[in-house]
């Protein structure tokens, strides 16, 4: 489905090659927070921790937003694009399903028909 | 985009679809021309559930079908894969069974985090629109359900890495 570029592989997979870095991803994926939040979480210095958070950035796991004095960080789109891939097999796998389903039922259907009756039993 | 060209060739109606509707709930939509009560037995009857629940294109085949589709009552379905020794079980419990229209089971095979789902049959016009809510019990029961199918391998490869750059660094101590 969605191909990335190597370089872009490479990228992304040196950002999420940091325990921090996924620890973060993690913790944004249950809700946004900001860079200091982050880093009293993760027992670390404002610097350190922007420097984990730019590097996610820039492979587009995610994202960030400044207002006021505070930076708020999101999962980018790159984490967007995994849930819909994601939805997608599985729409894949239902509709596979469905389709032999239709014809047990067109099958069910026909049987009633031939049986001459409409109820159940 | 490429989701919908496939849908052209055949009707609309025919079309499944699958969405994310809240933080906790995925649901799925497909039309049947068929009275809701054949679709509905054909989701309750276990020598015909066999015949749909795992097509060929999906790589699995069963071992054993067990469903007692009364409220309160079990099923429990034992798959086979070609890639995989064990073969994988899904159970639960059926909570509600109103026939025709409605089924809710819970699936317990993960354990807490399981889904709850839901299955309503609504009949029009001799055709019946089936849809399939999975409810998680959170939206990290959810988000972990989607990641651990699309980026467990990667995990898996991410932590050897780990353990890698760490032998690497303590060698280089030395």
């Amino acid at each position: 489905m969605v191909q990335y570029s190597h370089a872009r592989f490479d990228d992304s997979f040196a950002a999420l090659s940091d325990a921090t870095r996924r620890g973060v991803l993690e913790r944004l994926g249950r809700t946004d927070a900001s860079i200091t939040e982050l880093a009293d979480k993760f027992h670390m210095t404002l610097t350190g921790m922007k420097k984990h958070v730019a590097i996610l950035e820039q492979v587009g796991l995610v994202t960030t937003e400044k207002v006021g004095r505070v930076r708020t960080c999101k999962l980018g789109p790159r984490r967007l694009e995994e849930e819909a891939a994601w939805i997608e097999r599985y729409r894949q796998l239902w509709a596979a399903r469905f389709d032999a389903l239709d014809k047990v039922v067109e099958e069910l259907q026909q049987k009633e028909k031939s049986d001459g009756r409409k109820n159940r039993e | 985009m490429d989701a919908r060209t496939e849908s052209d060739t055949s009707s609309m109606k025919n079309r499944t679809t699958a969405e994310r509707k809240s933080e906790r709930e995925l649901v799925v939509t497909r039309t049947f021309h068929a009275p809701a009560r054949i679709v509905f037995e054909a989701w309750t009857r276990p020598e015909l559930l066999k015949r749909w629940w795992a097509p060929k294109s999906i790589g699995i085949t069963f071992i054993s079908c067990e469903v007692d589709a009364r409220t309160g009552g079990t099923y429990r379905f034992v798959f086979g894969h070609p890639a995989s020794e064990q073969p994988m079980a899904f159970f639960g419990r059926y909570i509600e069974v109103t026939p025709y229209s409605r089924l809710v089971w819970t699936n317990d095979e993960g354990g807490e985090g399981g889904a709850v789902t839901t299955v309503t049959f609504d009949e029009r016009g001799g055709e019946t629109l089936v849809v399939m809510s999975d409810l998680y019990p959170s939206k990290e029961a959810l988000d972990g359900a989607i990641a651990s199918g699309s980026t467990s391998g990667v995990d898996e490869t991410f932590k050897q890495l780990d353990e890698l750059l760490v032998t690497l660094g303590a060698s280089v101590g030395r």
